[in-house]
């Protein structure tokens, strides 16, 4: 079975460190980048099934990417990534197309969950329009 | 503001309308009456006078005509006519017939003595030569006396004329009743205080008074001689006020007087005086009712809004005090958030390693398990603080705009489509088309459905049905969320909305969720009801009105 490609754009390198090493534990392939700019440059170059955003970062910000993403990279997911507490950039990320979103702190299995749930979103749209 | 003060300001605005409307009015009343009371003065004046005078030309044509009578027999008979005892007794026969205010009469020769007399006295052989008024006729042709007491103590006067003969000179002399003017003067007496009589220049009484005694008698009078006019003068006598009206009996030395009480002569002004009295208090005291009562009206209005207003600027200080609080806290607990999920993550690596085997079996890694086991609680119990802290800094001041439910409703439901789906629960809706538009807080008031719809997937957990109802209510629009869970137990029902307040395994519910519903909700005007059967799933019911509280209090609820 193919690894589910999981992008992590979050400005914590500890952060990134550790959520690389679990996912990956769990059968996840991961890269991640620290902001906003390198994680549109990284999907340029390399496709990407599903992408944990953080909502607040330095330069581009998390909401700006994931607009910059949907209008860029249709085929991939992205799960917002929220410090804030507030269901509202949460909500606003996904008025904005983004499949879902996710509170910090959050327990990983909740997280691998959502990701695969994000994953079969993706394939089922693409068969559909493949069908089409 | 002191209730004090109110009062103040209460009895200030009364005495001043009290002052500006009654003291125009008794200007007014004390003019009127003045007048009034002038008009009627004058009057009384005038109707005195025209008594006075009326009186004097009753009287003196009385008087006249006694001595145009008496003139007429001296100038018709010559003296050897009535120097004769039995013409004379016959003439004073007619004269009585007709006139018994003639009680005798005499024939003087110019000598003074009597050459003929017919009447009751013995005065044959009296003679005047030497008397003041014999002068007075013999030099002015008609002489009046003043009135003296009888023989038989009736007041008389005299009359005598004089007649000029060829050479001879001779006086006809009659005595005249003076019970005829007093019965004139008397009938004009009026109420019980007036009087009428006549005096003569020494001030002796010519006809009784009423009050000042007998006739003869001095009386005291602060009067002058009126001459021919009729003068009016008023003075007090014993504390009483009298108005009197006199003037001089042509040919006589007598003068009329008639008096008045003036306070009983103006007794239907002393009545008007007292009916204006009356009315002015009723006037002045129904002012001051009003007075009071708008005064009252406006001061009691004027309290309840200085008290809105510090309600409303306590509240508008508790609000801004909360929003930089809730800015604070947001601030802190974002910061909080991410290094509680390092920690989280860097426990969970520990954990999967432990799980990998890698370290092996002993009870040095079960401690280890443990420790994490505590990292991982902590974590979770840091995390439930950051996340009240959060809400709390959302539960600020809410906006006001217009906000379409049903579209609230949908657009809620469907960032939960993901969530039912893998979870196989139907979402229904049965959306009211009609629904106003309601003025409140979009964001606030779709935490509070996303909260509700999160709460019935949890009741639901797998293989359910959540309808989503919307209506009009009454003056409020209505939202239901019925899902078809377990329900609720009869002893938790009380508590559903109690902060900390959760059914579920600990770590995973705060017990906030529907304690934030319920304070955004009361926040936003609305309410919130809670239907359930043990079984047969729960309705939750929002209610909000059309138009939100204007100005919401800044009462946090925990």
């Amino acid at each position: 079975m193919n690894q589910i490609r999981v992008l992590v754009v979050d400005d914590e390198p500890d952060f990134l460190k550790l959520i690389q090493r679990r996912l990956t534990k769990r059968n996840v392939h991961v890269d991640t980048v620290t902001n906003g700019e390198a994680a549109l440059a990284f999907l340029k170059d390399n496709p990407v099934d599903v992408i944990i955003l953080d909502v607040r970062m330095p330069g581009l910000s998390g909401i700006d990417t994931l607009k910059e993403i949907r209008k860029r990279f249709r085929d991939t997911e992205v799960i917002m990534l929220t410090g804030h507490g507030s269901l509202q950039s949460g909500i606003e990320g996904i008025s904005l197309g983004a499949y879902d979103y996710i509170l910090k702190p959050f327990s990983i299995d909740n997280l691998l969950g959502r990701i695969r749930a994000a994953h079969e979103h993706a394939k089922l749209r693409i068969e559909r329009r493949s069908n089409q | 503001m002191i209730s004090t003060s109110y009062s103040r300001l209460k009895w200030y605005l009364v005495l001043i309308t009290l002052g500006l409307s009654v003291v125009p009015l008794f200007a007014l009343g004390y003019v009127i009456h003045n007048e009034f009371r002038k008009t009627y003065e004058e009057k009384l004046t005038d109707n005195l006078r025209l008594m006075v005078s009326n009186r004097r030309n009753a009287i003196s044509m009385f008087l006249n005509e006694r001595v145009v009578q008496l003139q007429m027999l001296a100038d018709i008979h010559s003296f050897a006519e009535m120097s004769n005892q039995a013409y004379l007794n016959k003439v004073f026969d007619a004269i009585h017939d007709t006139s018994s205010s003639f009680f005798d009469i005499g024939v003087i020769g110019q000598n003074g003595s009597h050459e003929a007399y017919c009447g009751p006295f013995d005065l044959m052989e009296v003679n005047y030569r030497d008397e003041p008024w014999f002068h007075q006729v013999m030099l002015k042709g008609l002489y009046i006396s003043d009135v003296f007491m009888g023989f038989r103590n009736f007041p008389y006067f005299i009359i005598a004329v004089k007649r000029q003969e060829g050479g001879r000179t001779w006086i006809l002399r009659a005595t005249i009743d003076s019970e005829v003017f007093t019965s004139l003067v008397r009938n004009v007496r009026t109420g019980q205080m007036g009087d009428a009589y006549i005096i003569n220049n020494k001030n002796v009484l010519q006809t009784p008074s009423r009050f000042g005694g007998r006739a003869l008698t001095k009386v005291d009078l602060p009067i002058g001689d009126p001459g021919e006019n009729v003068e009016i003068q008023s003075w007090r006598r014993d504390g009483v006020p009298v108005i009197a009206g006199f003037t001089r009996l042509p040919n006589t030395s007598w003068r009329l007087v008639i008096m008045e009480n003036p306070e009983e002569e103006l007794s239907p002004l002393l009545r008007t005086r007292s009916l204006i009295y009356a009315l002015f208090g009723s006037c002045a005291l129904m002012i001051f009712v009003g007075a009071y009562l708008t005064v009252s009206s406006v001061v009691s209005r004027l309290k309840a809004s200085d008290r809105e207003r510090a309600a409303m600027d306590a509240a508008v200080m508790q609000s801004s005090k909360m929003a930089s609080l809730g800015k604070l806290a947001a601030g802190v607990a974002h910061e909080v958030n991410n290094p509680l999920s390092i920690i989280r993550e860097s426990a969970g690596w520990i954990r999967d390693i432990i799980n990998d085997g890698e370290l092996g079996d002993g009870p040095a890694v079960d401690e280890l398990q443990e420790a994490i086991s505590d990292i991982d609680r902590h974590v979770e119990r840091a995390r439930t603080v950051t996340h009240r802290m959060l809400g709390f800094a959302r539960r600020m001041e809410p906006l006001q705009e217009d906000v379409d439910l049903n579209m609230l409703a949908n657009q809620t439901a469907s960032f939960l489509e993901n969530e039912t789906r893998h979870r196989n629960i139907l979402v229904e809706t049965d959306l009211d088309p009609e629904l106003p538009l309601i003025t409140t807080d979009a964001n606030q008031l779709q935490q509070v459905i996303l909260n509700l719809l999160e709460n019935a997937i949890d009741a639901i957990d797998q293989d359910g049905q959540i309808t989503v109802v919307t209506r009009v209510d009454g003056d409020t629009v209505a939202l239901d969320i019925a899902d078809s869970g377990a329900g609720i137990s009869r002893e938790n029902m009380n508590k559903v909305f109690d902060p900390f307040f959760t059914t579920k395994p600990t770590g995973e519910g705060t017990g906030l969720g529907l304690s934030i519903v319920y304070s955004t909700l009361s926040k936003l005007g609305g309410t919130i009801r809670v239907n359930s059967d043990p079984g047969q799933g729960t309705t939750f019911t929002i209610r909000l009105p059309f138009t939100g509280p204007q100005f919401p209090g800044g009462k946090e609820e925990q």
